[in-house]
């Protein structure tokens, strides 16, 4: 993707997700107080981010593909169930995807 | 809870304007590590320096900046990437409603700049302070606090992102999955409201999104996971009730 397109991007989403933010400020609280807007808005984070890490972690184009991106998310899954600080999760993550770039060359 | 006392009392309230203060800053300083990690996401997304800077500042919400370059990095078009950024800024609409009451909102300029703070964190710290006036001042401390080391550490992580290579940037690729693991974990812990039908979602989005993975361009399963919603049933009655 170019530069110019990469700033339409940027420039868009940011746009968009401000205006979002300023309707809430802006509109009648009925239009969104209504039971299934407030039950879609909660959960679509879980549904997306979990997307999100699916994409991530084992998906390269149209492949899937198991490599040290899925090592680090299976590190970060322990970690997180351990409690440990997000910066903890993160290096261990990252060094379990050197780990595994390394040992699989 | 620790200050209930001390709240109770609060019409002297210097504690408890303390607390408020601490917390908010508090926080501000806790989401500096997301947004390092940020700034190294969107670099190995293939976002510069400055597109990075431009999305913490303009942007300014984190799961959605991270789902923007998290699918323009899985290949996505831009379309795919700004609709992925947006269904998750909906959540800040909502925000925005419970919090009109407690804001600065009277005039145009008000109404405009509190919007673009207006995020999970700074709507956590205004609904948990005691009073109006303290809501606000937790709004204004935390949202300032917030935004300045957010978009601080953007910078930094992605100019410590953009001078790694080889097993570095291995070890980068590693990371972005794991920040949006850490991002959705909360969500599925007991603690957080309807847990088990949040995992039962999360399950279903990751089902969707590595099943139409062959067959769709990329990002766009992404957006389709959304459809995992519906896995979380209608809306319960006792919610509705006022």
């Amino acid at each position: 993707m170019s530069g110019t397109a990469l700033w339409a991007t940027v420039i868009a989403g940011s746009l968009g997700c401000y205006l979002l933010k300023l309707a809430g400020l802006s509109v009648p609280a009925t239009w969104v107080e209504q039971p299934w807007v407030a039950r879609v808005v909660d959960f679509v984070p879980a549904a997306l981010l979990a997307a999100l890490v699916a994409v991530q972690a084992v998906t390269s184009g149209h492949e899937l593909v198991v490599d040290g991106q899925l090592a680090g998310l299976a590190v970060a899954a322990v970690a997180l169930a351990l409690r440990a600080p997000f910066i903890v999760v993160l290096l261990l993550a990252g060094a379990a995807g050197a780990l595994a770039h390394v040992v699989t060359g | 809870m620790r200050n209930g006392g001390v709240i109770r009392v609060a019409g002297v309230s210097s504690p408890v304007r303390s607390r408020v203060l601490r917390d908010a800053v508090g926080l501000g300083l806790a989401v500096g590590l997301y947004g390092a990690a940020f700034g190294a996401a969107a670099v190995a997304a293939g976002l510069d320096v400055w597109q990075a800077s431009a999305m913490s500042l303009l942007m300014f919400t984190g799961a959605s900046q991270f789902a923007l370059v998290g699918v323009l990095g899985a290949g996505g078009s831009a379309l795919a990437a700004v609709g992925s950024a947006l269904l998750l800024g909906t959540r800040n609409t909502v925000y925005g409603v419970r919090l009109v009451q407690l804001l600065p909102t009277r005039g145009i300029l008000r109404r405009l700049g509190s919007a673009h703070w207006v995020i999970d964190e700074t709507t956590a710290l205004s609904i948990a302070a005691p009073d109006r006036a303290l809501a606000r001042l937790a709004f204004l401390a935390g949202g300032a606090s917030i935004f300045v080391v957010w978009n601080a550490t953007t910078v930094l992580g992605a100019l410590g992102a953009g001078a790694l290579g080889g097993p570095a940037q291995a070890a980068l690729d590693a990371v972005v999955p794991a920040a949006f693991l850490a991002l959705l974990w909360p969500r599925l812990q007991r603690a957080f409201p309807e847990a088990a039908v949040q995992r039962r979602v999360a399950v279903g989005g990751a089902v969707v999104a590595l099943a139409l993975t062959p067959f769709v361009p990329p990002g766009v399963q992404v957006i389709a996971a959304v459809v995992a919603v519906a896995l979380a049933g209608r809306p319960r009655r006792t919610a509705v009730a006022p």
